[in-house]
């Protein structure tokens, strides 16, 4: 429905769009014990280091295979073996994943064949899963770079049904859930509690919630992740009974799921708002063949109340979304749910998903394009990350903090925005910043006649709410 | 593409202590367990603080991507560095070999939106590797719109953050410094300082390497100010580009507290023979040693007489501020792990205090460094290379260190370990220059060390515990 507004200028100034390395990286890192590598020189690894522990605020495994300037003009193959060998020796972690930077990807590398050689070389590490996935930064996003990893690891690892012997629904309680990044930990928390509800056992593929979600653990140092899905899970998706996945982006990775095990699919795009939390419960009443229990019934019923009560703050407001697709589309879908317009919608890379997105036009940009719109269509309020507050600030409107990376707020990642419990505290939170700083006053008129003190004529207050 | 024999040339500093060490101080990275960023990393936190300037970022969105907007310091004026900008090189423009007409666009599209005063262009690893020339599209674009364009060719592959250190340096002094004379001394309102002396003279001098991190320059400012050294230009904390343009002129340097951009200095002195010196800010005791080492190579008695005043009258306020802090601090044992210099720099500030220095990181430092800890801390300090988390903790463990100080990337390593942490290195979030820097150290340490977390999340739940005597739970229910 959107019109694609491509990228129409040469420099791209206070960018949305995070690397897909870094999103490979996140796919990764909700494995247990894992350990990402980028293949590109030692700054692609810091760099994004610094970005998911900002984000984060954990230490974050993440490992580099150090591209010099003699492997980046003579071949880096040597550096791919060494450094999963080094890492194989050193922690001996489940998962390696070898993620391309635009650096290896321009000098030709070829990491599944350097993957097949280190196999070769060195059976005494069979029992490491290490993937090669192609990410580089010169095209894609944190999203696709995250969909991408997720692929890779689920045709490297999960087994065919015919060779492993699993069929669908062998394991009766269990569903298998493929997370899009949009989900924080503190959503997976929430989602496997509704799951339970249900009497159900959901398996997060990947679950973040497990290794990213600031857990104190009686060790004091892990050198790969704690927590996160165990590899082992992965070999009896097949007995599940159904998969649900969530976020347009990992198509391609349910597809490649189904394929291997023919358990059914249940495709949701987000699940932020009533409707989309519904057609959730709806796919959970008919996998599970129970009613649906009490407590969610009456969260139902609370969100709608919330409904009614935010909409007199939330209707025609006039707002800014900056997001990868599935955030994207998920916010679209919860403010006009509640009467708002989406006035500019930016986002950072062409996806087939943006073209269902129920909005006029989506803009191919940054965070200026998005500034620009919102100065030209009057937004009222800008849901973006952490970047976007600077934005906000010369717009003069107030920000929803969402999406990566949150930087200037404590806590951020852990957020629930999921569930009808997450959508009705999103919607308190949108409309207290509405009342709080962006309702539009009338501007006082003084009669020429009028009889005030005269000290209030000069210093006349700014028609300011705040 | 800088050649082999370039980054050569740069590693190659004579001024460097690690020139004299057998091994170059920059060893190779292990791919799959290295740490640590890249040339562009460094070159672009060196030169980022030059506040008006727009700084375009010439690759794929990676570099920019993650990493702008990412520094603690503060400018006192102009907030262009804030803006992120980078070409963000597709797939298309990279294949097609349109990433230097991209680029040539990207400056115009700057100089048309922000009127910048100069533009700065950080070439990256694509670039570099299908040979964009840089150097000719800067080049051609200043020709074109009059406005400097600096090319500063930081390809993350080139080497350490380091290397990159000295590679915005060097751009400095190729493109920048010496095109513009200082302005004439302005008519300065010193209402708030003492009245001036018979011969008060003004000096022109420079601070290299001060980045202003959480604006803690402003801490020793003013008293540069009293003093009548006029800081042409801090390279890089809040400067501005009209700033580095006149840097040729000062009569001395100051090299602070780090040798990442010794090239500036050394170079400077070679082509203009201005005299430097190597200082910290940080701690009492340096601080005054860096204000008496101006007047020292400036040589005007003068200015020895109103810093030795100005010293007495700054230390005796200062020590009388931190006489309760002390009390506190005082026989708490540090671990402390910074690279390089920053370690007996930071070891006389905590010394101050009367906090106790059990081991300290030296993997960055000269031997000249490690010689000067010695003579500071005596000759049986733990000296720390193994900088990994568990080297780290184990030393923590084994010294019954109450502290680490260390930078950012160690933070949760200490936290995740439940040992109190202080972060000392570019992104914090506090400035601790100056006399007045001090107390904001000491109430950062104490804050961290005297916190009642500690117990909280070091003892076990209540439930875990064997119980000792049953009557106690029966006094709890009165409550």
């Amino acid at each position: 429905m959107a019109d694609i507004l491509k990228r129409n200028k040469a420099l791209s100034v206070n960018p949305l769009k995070a690397s897909q390395p870094i999103g490979g990286s996140l796919a990764t890192l909700g494995f247990n014990r894992a350990m990402p590598m980028l293949h590109g020189s030692q700054g692609c690894t810091a760099f994004a280091k610094v970005f998911f522990v900002r984000h984060f605020r954990e230490p974050i495994p993440l490992q580099s295979t150090a591209m010099d300037q003699g492997s980046s003009v003579m071949g880096a193959d040597e550096n791919v073996r060494e450094g999963i060998k080094t890492i194989a020796e050193k922690s001996r972690p489940a998962l390696i994943t070898i993620l391309t930077t635009g650096l290896a990807e321009t000098q030709g590398a070829d990491v599944h064949r350097n993957v097949r050689e280190f196999k070769d070389a060195h059976p005494e590490f069979a029992d490491i899963a290490v993937v090669g996935v192609n990410t580089p930064d010169f095209t894609g996003s944190v999203e696709t770079g995250y969909a991408a990893t997720l692929t890779e690891i689920l045709r490297a690892v999960v087994p065919d049904a015919k060779t492993a012997g699993t069929y669908p629904g062998k394991r009766k309680k269990q569903v298998n859930v493929l997370a899009s990044y949009i989900l924080t930990p503190g959503d997976l928390e929430a989602l496997r509690d509704i799951f339970e509800q249900f009497q159900l056992r959901p398996v997060f593929i990947p679950d973040i919630s497990d290794s990213l979600d600031g857990c104190l653990t009686d060790e004091d140092f892990s050198p790969v992740t704690i927590g996160g899905t165990p590899l082992s899970e992965l070999l009896t998706v097949g007995d599940a009974l159904a998969t649900i996945v969530i976020g347009e982006s990992l198509n391609k990775a349910a597809e490649v799921l189904e394929e291997k095990t023919g358990v059914p699919t249940y495709t949701l795009g987000h699940l932020y708002g009533l409707k989309a939390n519904d057609a959730l419960i709806s796919a959970l009443i008919e996998i599970s063949g129970r009613e649906v229990p009490e407590r969610i019934e009456r969260q139902r019923a609370q969100l709608q109340d919330a409904m009614l009560d935010t909409h007199f703050m939330l209707g025609q407001l006039r707002i800014a979304i900056a997001a990868d697709a599935d955030l994207l589309s998920a916010f679209v879908d919860l403010v006009q749910e509640m009467g708002a317009e989406v006035v500019t919608a930016v986002t950072s890379c062409n996806v087939p998903l943006l073209t269902k997105i129920p909005v006029a036009t989506i803009k191919i940009g940054d965070l200026e394009d998005m500034e620009l719109s919102s100065r030209e269509h009057k937004a009222q309020l800008v849901i973006g990350n952490s970047h976007a507050v600077d934005t906000a600030e010369r717009l003069g409107v107030p920000i929803l903090r969402a999406g990566f990376p949150l930087y200037d707020i404590i806590g951020g990642y852990q957020k629930t925005w999921i569930g009808y419990r997450g959508t009705r505290q999103t919607l308190f939170d949108l409309a207290n910043l509405v009342i709080n700083f962006s309702h539009e006053e009338i501007a006082a008129y003084r009669s020429i006649y009028g009889q005030k003190p005269a000290s209030e004529l000069t210093d006349y207050p700014p028609s300011s709410c705040h | 593409m800088k050649s082999t024999k370039d980054i050569a040339v740069l590693l190659d500093e004579p001024a460097c202590e690690h020139n004299k060490k057998e091994k170059s101080g920059c060893a190779k990275p292990k791919p799959g367990a290295s740490a640590g960023g890249c040339a562009f990393d460094g070159a672009q936190i060196a030169l980022l603080p030059i506040a008006d300037v727009a700084h375009i970022v010439h690759g794929p969105i990676a570099c920019a991507g993650s990493s702008w907007d990412n520094r603690g310091t503060r400018s006192s004026g102009a907030t262009l560095y804030r803006i992120g900008m980078t070409t963000d090189l597709t797939e298309q423009d990279i294949v097609m070999g349109r990433a230097e007409k991209r680029l040539f666009h990207a400056i115009k599209q700057a100089i048309d939106t922000y009127s910048p005063p100069a533009v700065f262009i950080y070439n990256t690893c694509v670039p570099a590797l299908i040979g964009d020339d840089i150097n000719a599209v800067c080049k051609s674009a200043q020709e074109r719109w009059g406005v400097p364009v600096v090319p500063i060719d930081s390809a993350g592959f080139y080497g350490t953050k380091n290397l990159g250190n000295r590679i915005a340096g060097d751009a400095m002094v190729n493109h920048v410094i010496g095109t513009r004379d200082p302005d004439p001394l302005p008519e300065a309102d010193r209402t708030n300082f003492p009245a001036v002396t018979p011969n008060f003279k003004v000096h022109d001098v420079n601070l290299v390497g001060e980045y202003n991190i959480a604006g803690e320059f402003w801490h020793v400012l003013p008293l540069l100010d009293e003093l009548g050294l006029r800081i042409l230009c801090t390279l890089s904390g809040d400067a501005r580009f009209r700033e580095v343009q006149t840097m040729h002129k000062a009569e001395v340097n100051m090299m602070v507290c780090s040798k990442a951009m010794v090239n500036v200095a050394r170079k400077l002195n070679q082509q203009y023979g201005t005299p430097w010196f190597e200082g910290s800010f940080y701690g009492i005791t340096d601080t005054s040693q860096s204000l008496r080492d101006f007047a020292k190579a400036l040589n005007d008695d003068d200015l020895t007489a109103r810093t030795d005043a100005l010293i007495l009258r700054e230390e005796t306020q200062i020590r009388k501020e931190l006489e309760p802090w002390k009390e506190r601090l005082k026989g708490k044992r540090v671990l402390l792990f910074t690279g390089g210099v920053k370690s007996w720099s930071v070891i006389s500030a905590l010394q101050d205090l009367g906090m106790v220095v059990v081991a300290t990181g030296t993997k960055k430092s000269t031997e000249e460094d490690k010689a000067r800890i010695r003579e500071l801390m005596g000759e049986d300090t733990v000296m720390i290379d193994d900088g990994s988390p568990r080297a780290l903790l184990k030393i923590v463990h084994d010294y019954k260190a109450d502290i680490l100080i260390a930078g950012g990337r160690n933070m949760y390593t200490a936290l995740k370990a439940k040992v109190p942490f202080l972060d000392i290195n570019q992104e914090r979030e506090f400035g601790y220059e100056g006399y007045r820097g001090m107390l904001e150290l000491v109430r950062q340490l104490a804050l961290t060390i005297e916190s009642p977390v500690w117990e909280a999340v070091r003892a076990p739940a209540p439930w875990k515990v064997k119980p000792q005597t049953a009557a106690v739970s029966t006094t709890v229910e009165c409550a």
